[in-house]
C-alpha cells in the first residue's frame, strides 16, 4: 500500500525542518476579487499571517470549501486545495483527512454553505470529530446571489426575497455546534485581527473537529451587522472577552460581568453590585456543555453584549485515528492482507 | 429434470434441478437456500440463484405480501441462469404456495409444510379451501410433511422451547432437501456449529431438525427415490461460491492491492447494495477505510475527498441514491479525479422495488447530470464477473482520473455462481502515476505545476495528492483555464474544456477489448445484451441453437464508450435485438449512435428474463429476418402483457 503521508515531507522521520515562510508565501498569485471593503479580505490575511507561526508546511495544508463568496478563499491560499460544491466541503474533509492524517485540513464556508444547504455535513463532521478546521464566515446575508437572507437573518429581516420580511428564527451558529457535538467551538469577528490570528492557531491546534464562527461585514448586502458590537466605539462594551480561568468579565474598566444564575442560565451584571467573587470563572474544558451552550445564547443578536473567544475546547476521541487503529489492530490480529487468502474465505472447492 | 436411471434402490441420477425455497420473510428461506447451495457447489455442481425477498424485514407472517424465496438451479453441466421454473417447490405455509404455484410447472414436485395449513394461514393467504386436499393440486407430485410438528418434537427434551424449537423448520426443510438431493450433511452441521456456537440451544435445535429432515426422507418412504446430480465438468482449478456483492467488494479489495491505492469506500446504507459496505468493512487489514456517511452525498463527497488525497475513492449505492449523488459526480468529472461508483439497480422511479431488480439506470448513468458531463460506464454480467468488472473500473477511473459508474443490479448482487479463482499475478497492475514535479515553465524561467495539463494520449492529467512541495494547487467546480487550471469564464476556452474532456471519455475506446462476440456462421440475428441479461441471453442462444438456428450473442462491458468496433459488428447483422430489464435504454443508444434498427425486447417485472422468453424472442427474430422482412410492423406492447418485443419508439 502506498503510503501517502511518506512522500510528504511531514510524514518522514527526521526529515528536514520546516522552513521559515512569510505572508507573501501562503499567498497564491490569483488576484482576489471579493468586493471592496468585504470583511473577507481581513480574514483572509490573518489567515495568511497566522500561517508562518504554525510551523506547518504549505504542501501539507489544504484548504477546503463550499460555494458562495467565503467559498474562493482555498483559491487565494498558496497551498493544496478544492474549491467544491454547495454545502459539501465538510463531507469532502472527511474524506481527505481521515484518510491523510499527515495533513492539515481547513474547512472555509459561510452561513448559507455551513448552516443551510450543508447543515448535515456540517453537523455529523463535528459529532464524528474528524481533525478539520472549520471557518464559518457568518455575515447573515446570501451574498453571492445577491442578498436573500440566511439561516443565520434575524427575523423580519427585508432582503430580496423576503420583501414583507424573513419569517424565519435563525441558527445561532454555536448553540447548534454545541448541539452536535462539538469538541471546539469559537467565536471571534473581522474587525479585529490579533483575536482572529490567536483564535484560529487555538482551532487549527485542536485534535479533531473545531468549529469558528466569524462575525464578517457584508458591506454591500448587509453593511453594518455587526457595527453594534464591532465597532471600534463599541467593542470594549459590547464585546464579552472569553479567557480560560478568569472570571467573565467585560466594559472598559471591568464594570461588567456574567453570572450563572439559580436556573442554570447567564446574564450580565454589574460587578459592583454582585461582587467580584460571583462572577461566573470561564472553564473551556468543562466536559459539560451546558454552560458553554448558556454563553453562546448571552447575546440574543449582534446588538446585545455578546461573548468572543473560545467556548468550548474539550478532547474527544479523532474520527480517522480511530479508523486507523482499526486497522492497526486488524493487521496485528489478522496480519496484513493477503489476498490470496481472501478470495477463498468461503469454503472452496478444486475441480481437477 | 431428466431421469438417465430407474434404478430404485440408488438415487436417480438427473442432470440438472431447480429448487425453490419459499416461505415467511422471518422462516429463514434465504440461509436454507444458502446452505444448499455451499453444499451443492461444494459437490461440484455448476449452479445459479435467485433470492426473491420483499422490501419489509417482516411483513405480516403469513400474508402473500412476507413471502421470502430462493430458488437455486443445480447442474452437472454449464448452466446461465438459476432456471425458469421450479421443479421443486418448498412451501413452508399456504402464502408461500399461493404466492409461487403459478411459477410451477405441470409434474413439478410440491413438499408442503403439512403444520401450516391451518384454516388461519389458509384464510390469511386467501384460500377458501385448503390446496392440499381439494385436488386443486393434482397436476403436480404432492408431499404433505409436518415439518413444524417434527421440528418441535426434536427438540423437545433439549431444553429448548417449544415456540424457539418451530424456527428451526428451515433446517428441516433443508436437511430433507439435502436427502432428496442426496447432499452430504457433514458441512452444514459444522456450519450450525460454528454458526451458532454462542447460543448453544439454537446450535443443538437446529442440528436436531437438520438430521430429522435427512431421516425423515430416508425413513418417511414418502419418498420414490432419492436423486443425484453428479458434478458438472467445470475448467480445472480452485472454485468459490461467490454472490456479485461479495465479488465486486474482493475485486475492490484487488483493485487496491494492484494499485497501492489505500481503499476508502464512502457510503450510505440501501439495498440492495449494502452487503458491499458490510463485506468491505470486515477486511480492514486490507488498509480498507469504510465511512458510513450521515447521507449519499457525504458517502460520495468523503471518497472524492479521500481521492483529492490520493485514495482509491469509491461509493456505492442503488436507486434514489444514484440520484443524490450526481452532484458530486459533476465535481468529479470537473475535477478530473479518480473515482468509482456503483450502482447496484433496482427497480425504480423513487422508492420503487427495493429488493427487485432492473436495469433501468443506464440512461442515467450516461445522462444524468447537468451540462456536458460524460464518463465511462462498465457493467458486470454475472456474480462472480462483478469482480473482474470492479478492477476494470478502477483501471479506467485511475487512468483516465475520471468518475466511472459500474452498473450491476440486484440480481446479480445477492445471486451467487461458482467461480474459478483467478491467478492473483494475472490481474491487471494499475499505475497510480502520481505527479511528482512542476510541469510547466512559467514566462519568468520559474518551474510550476499546472494541474490540467494533459497526457497527449490519454488527456488525462496530473493527479497531485497533497503533500509535495512546489506541486501545490487549487481545483474546483468552476470552468478551468485549459493548463493551468486557473478559474476561466472565457466562452472558447470553456468549448476547448468541455471538448477535451469529452475527447478524453471517447477515447477510452482504444484501451479497451473488442465486442465479444459469440458469433456463428450465417447467424442473421444478433442479439445485444449488457449487464445481468447475460444468463438469460446465453440459455436462450443455446436453445435457439438446439433447434438448428443459427443467433450471435454479443454482450458488453463497456457501455461508455462503447468498443471501437461495435458499429461495424451490429453492421454485420440484418437483425439486431436488444433484450433489457427496462424499456429499451441500450437500444434508444445503439440506435443513436450507430443508426441500427434495434429491435427492444424489454420487461419490467422486478425479476431475470426467463431463458424461454428469450428464445421465443430470438426465434421471432430469426424469422423475420427468414422472410427478409424489414421489421415487424410496430405495435404497442399491450400495458400488463409483460415481457413484450417492441420496435424502439413504441416500447
Amino acid at each position: 500500500m502506498t503510503d501517502l503521508a511518506e512522500r510528504s515531507a511531514n510524514g518522514t522521520e527526521g526529515g528536514s525542518p520546516v522552513p521559515a515562510t512569510t505572508r507573501k508565501d501562503w499567498s497564491s498569485d490569483q488576484e482576489v476579487r471579493w468586493c471592496p471593503g468585504c470583511g473577507d479580505y481581513s480574514i483572509l490575511a490573518a489567515v495568511q499571517m497566522l500561517m508562518p507561526d504554525l510551523g506547518v508546511r504549505r504542501e501539507n495544508t489544504v484548504f477546503l470549501s463550499g460555494i458562495g463568496c467565503a467559498a474562493r478563499f482555498p483559491y487565494y491560499m498558496n497551498t493544496y486545495g478544492m474549491h467544491s460544491i454547495h454545502g459539501r466541503a465538510p463531507a469532502i474533509a472527511t474524506g481527505l483527512a481521515t484518510t491523510r492524517p499527515d495533513l492539515d485540513v481547513w474547512v472555509v464556508s459561510g452561513d448559507g454553505d455551513a448552516l443551510s444547504i450543508g447543515g448535515n455535513h456540517l453537523i455529523h463532521a463535528l459529532r464524528r470529530n474528524v481533525n478539520i478546521t472549520i471557518l464559518v464566515f457568518n455575515n447573515q446575508i446570501y451574498g453571492l446571489t445577491k442578498g436573500q437572507y440566511s439561516p443565520t437573518s434575524e427575523v423580519a429581516k427585508v432582503t430580496k426575497s423576503t420583501p414583507f420580511g424573513s419569517l424565519e428564527q435563525p441558527f445561532n451558529p454555536l448553540s447548534l455546534a454545541l448541539g452536535a457535538e462539538a469538541g471546539f467551538v469559537a467565536r471571534t469577528h473581522d474587525m479585529d485581527r490579533k483575536h482572529m490570528m490567536e483564535t484560529f492557531r487555538r482551532a487549527n491546534a485542536h485534535k479533531g473537529a473545531s468549529f469558528v464562527e466569524i462575525y464578517q461585514n457584508c458591506n454591500v448586502f448587509n453593511d453594518g451587522a455587526f457595527e453594534q458590537i464591532t465597532g471600534k466605539d463599541h467593542r470594549t462594551d459590547m464585546l464579552i472577552p472569553l479567557v480560560h480561568g478568569e472570571p467573565i468579565r467585560f466594559g472598559p474598566q471591568g464594570e461588567h460581568g456574567v453570572v450563572m444564575q439559580r436556573d442554570g442560565s447567564v446574564e450580565v451584571v454589574e460587578v459592583v453590585e454582585v461582587g467580584e467573587s460571583a462572577l461566573l470563572v470561564h472553564d473551556e474544558h468543562r466536559d459539560n456543555p451546558g454552560l458553554a451552550f448558556q454563553l453562546s445564547r448571552l447575546s440574543r443578536g449582534p446588538y446585545e453584549p455578546t461573548p468572543i473567544g473560545v467556548l468550548r475546547d474539550v478532547d474527544r476521541p479523532e474520527y480517522g485515528e480511530g479508523m486507523a487503529e482499526q486497522i492497526e489492530t486488524a493487521v496485528e490480529r489478522r496480519g496484513v492482507g493477503d489476498l490470496h487468502a481472501l478470495l477463498r474465505s468461503g469454503s472452496t472447492w478444486t475441480v481437477t | 429434470m431428466s431421469d438417465t436411471t430407474t434404478d430404485s434402490k440408488s438415487p436417480l441420477l438427473i442432470d440438472r434441478v431447480v429448487i425453490r425455497f419459499a416461505g415467511d420473510s422471518g422462516d429463514g428461506m434465504q440461509l436454507a437456500g444458502d446452505r444448499f447451495t455451499t453444499t451443492s457447489a461444494l459437490l461440484g455442481n455448476d449452479l445459479a440463484t435467485f433470492p426473491d425477498f420483499p422490501a419489509e424485514i417482516r411483513a405480516p407472517a403469513g400474508t402473500l405480501a412476507g413471502v421470502s424465496a430462493f430458488q437455486v438451479h443445480i447442474s452437472d453441466h454449464a448452466i446461465s441462469t438459476p432456471g425458469d421454473s421450479p421443479n421443486v417447490l418448498v412451501a413452508m405455509n399456504p402464502a408461500a404456495l399461493r404466492a409461487n404455484i403459478d411459477a410451477l410447472p405441470k409434474g413439478a414436485t410440491l413438499i408442503a409444510n403439512v403444520d401450516a395449513f391451518d384454516e388461519r394461514s389458509l384464510t390469511k393467504a386467501g384460500y377458501d379451501s385448503n390446496p392440499l386436499g381439494d385436488g386443486s393440486l393434482s397436476a403436480f407430485t404432492v408431499y404433505e410433511v409436518p415439518m413444524t410438528s417434527i421440528t418441535t418434537e426434536v427438540s423437545r427434551d433439549a431444553g429448548v422451547k417449544p415456540r424457539d424449537a418451530e424456527r428451526s423448520k428451515n433446517f428441516f426443510a433443508l436437511g430433507l432437501i439435502c436427502w432428496l438431493y442426496t447432499r452430504p450433511i457433514e458441512a452444514t452441521l459444522q456450519w450450525i456449529e460454528e454458526r451458532y456456537a454462542s447460543k448453544p440451544l439454537v446450535q443443538e435445535a437446529n442440528k436436531r431438525a437438520f438430521k430429522a429432515g435427512f431421516h425423515f426422507g430416508e425413513t418417511a418412504e414418502l419418498f420414490e427415490s432419492s436423486y443425484e446430480v453428479r458434478p458438472a465438468s467445470l475448467a480445472p482449478g480452485e472454485y468459490v461460491n461467490v454472490t456479485g456483492n461479495t465479488a465486486v467488494a474482493w475485486g475492490l479489495i484487488a483493485a487496491s492491492e494492484r494499485s497501492g491505492l489505500p481503499l476508502f469506500l464512502g457510503t450510505y446504507p440501501i439495498t440492495p447494495a449494502s452487503d458491499i459496505l458490510h463485506e468491505l468493512s470486515k477486511h480492514k487489514q486490507f488498509g480498507v477505510r469504510t465511512f458510513q456517511a450521515e447521507d449519499e452525498i457525504s458517502g460520495i463527497g468523503a471518497a472524492l475527498g479521500a481521492a483529492f488525497g490520493g485514495a482509491l475513492g469509491v461509493t456505492t449505492t442503488s436507486g434514489p441514491g444514484v440520484d443524490l449523488k450526481s452532484e458530486t459526480l459533476g465535481l468529479a468529472i470537473s475535477l478530473e479525479l479518480p473515482l468509482v461508483l456503483l450502482d447496484i439497480q433496482r427497480g425504480g422511479p423513487s422508492t420503487g422495488l427495493p429488493t427487485k431488480t432492473e436495469q433501468a439506470d443506464l440512461l442515467h448513468a450516461m445522462y444524468g447530470r447537468h451540462g456536458e458531463a460524460p464518463l465511462p460506464i462498465v457493467a458486470a454480467r454475472t456474480p462472480s464477473h462483478c469482480f473482474e468488472a470492479a478492477i476494470e473500473a478502477v483501471r479506467i477511473a485511475v487512468k483516465y482520473r475520471t468518475p466511472v459508474i459500474l452498473l450491476s443490479d440486484g440480481y446479480l448482487a445477492n445471486g451467487s455462481e461458482p467461480w474459478r479463482i483467478p491467478d492473483i499475478d494475472g490481474l491487471p497492475l494499475i499505475d497510480p502515476g502520481f505527479a511528482s514535479q512542476p510541469n510547466h515553465d512559467e514566462a519568468d524561467g520559474k518551474r510550476t505545476f499546472w494541474p490540467y495539463v494533459r497526457d497527449d494520449e490519454t488527456l488525462a492529467r496530473p493527479w497531485a495528492p497533497p503533500g509535495l512541495a512546489g506541486l501545490e494547487h487549487r481545483i474546483g467546480g468552476l470552468e478551468k483555464a485549459d493548463g493551468s487550471g486557473n478559474v476561466s469564464y472565457d466562452g472558447a476556452n470553456h468549448e476547448r474544456m468541455t471538448r477535451l474532456r469529452a475527447a478524453k471519455i471517447a477515447g477510452i475506446a482504444s484501451d479497451i477489448p473488442p465486442t465479444d462476440v459469440d458469433d456463428e456462421d450465417g447467424a442473421e440475428v444478433l442479439v445485444v445484451g449488457w449487464g445481468s441479461t447475460f444468463g438469460a441471453i446465453s440459455a436462450g442462444v443455446q436453445r435457439v441453437r438446439a433447434r438448428g438456428h443459427r443467433v450471435a450473442h454479443a454482450h458488453l462491458v463497456h457501455l461508455n464508450p462503447f468498443p471501437a468496433d461495435l458499429g461495424h459488428v451490429l453492421g454485420r447483422y440484418p437483425r439486431v435485438l436488444v433484450p433489457e430489464v427496462n424499456l429499451g435504454q441500450l437500444s434508444r443508444l445503439i440506435r443513436a449512435e450507430f443508426l441500427v434498427d434495434a429491435v427492444s425486447f424489454t420487461q419490467v417485472q422486478g425479476v431475470p428474463f426467463r431463458a424461454a422468453a428469450m428464445e421465443t424472442a430470438i426465434l421471432e427474430q430469426i424469422a423475420v429476418a427468414g422472410n427478409g422482412a424489414t421489421s415487424p410492423s410496430p405495435g404497442t406492447t399491450p400495458i400488463g402483457a409483460g415481457a413484450g418485443t417492441s420496435t424502439e419508439g413504441t416500447g
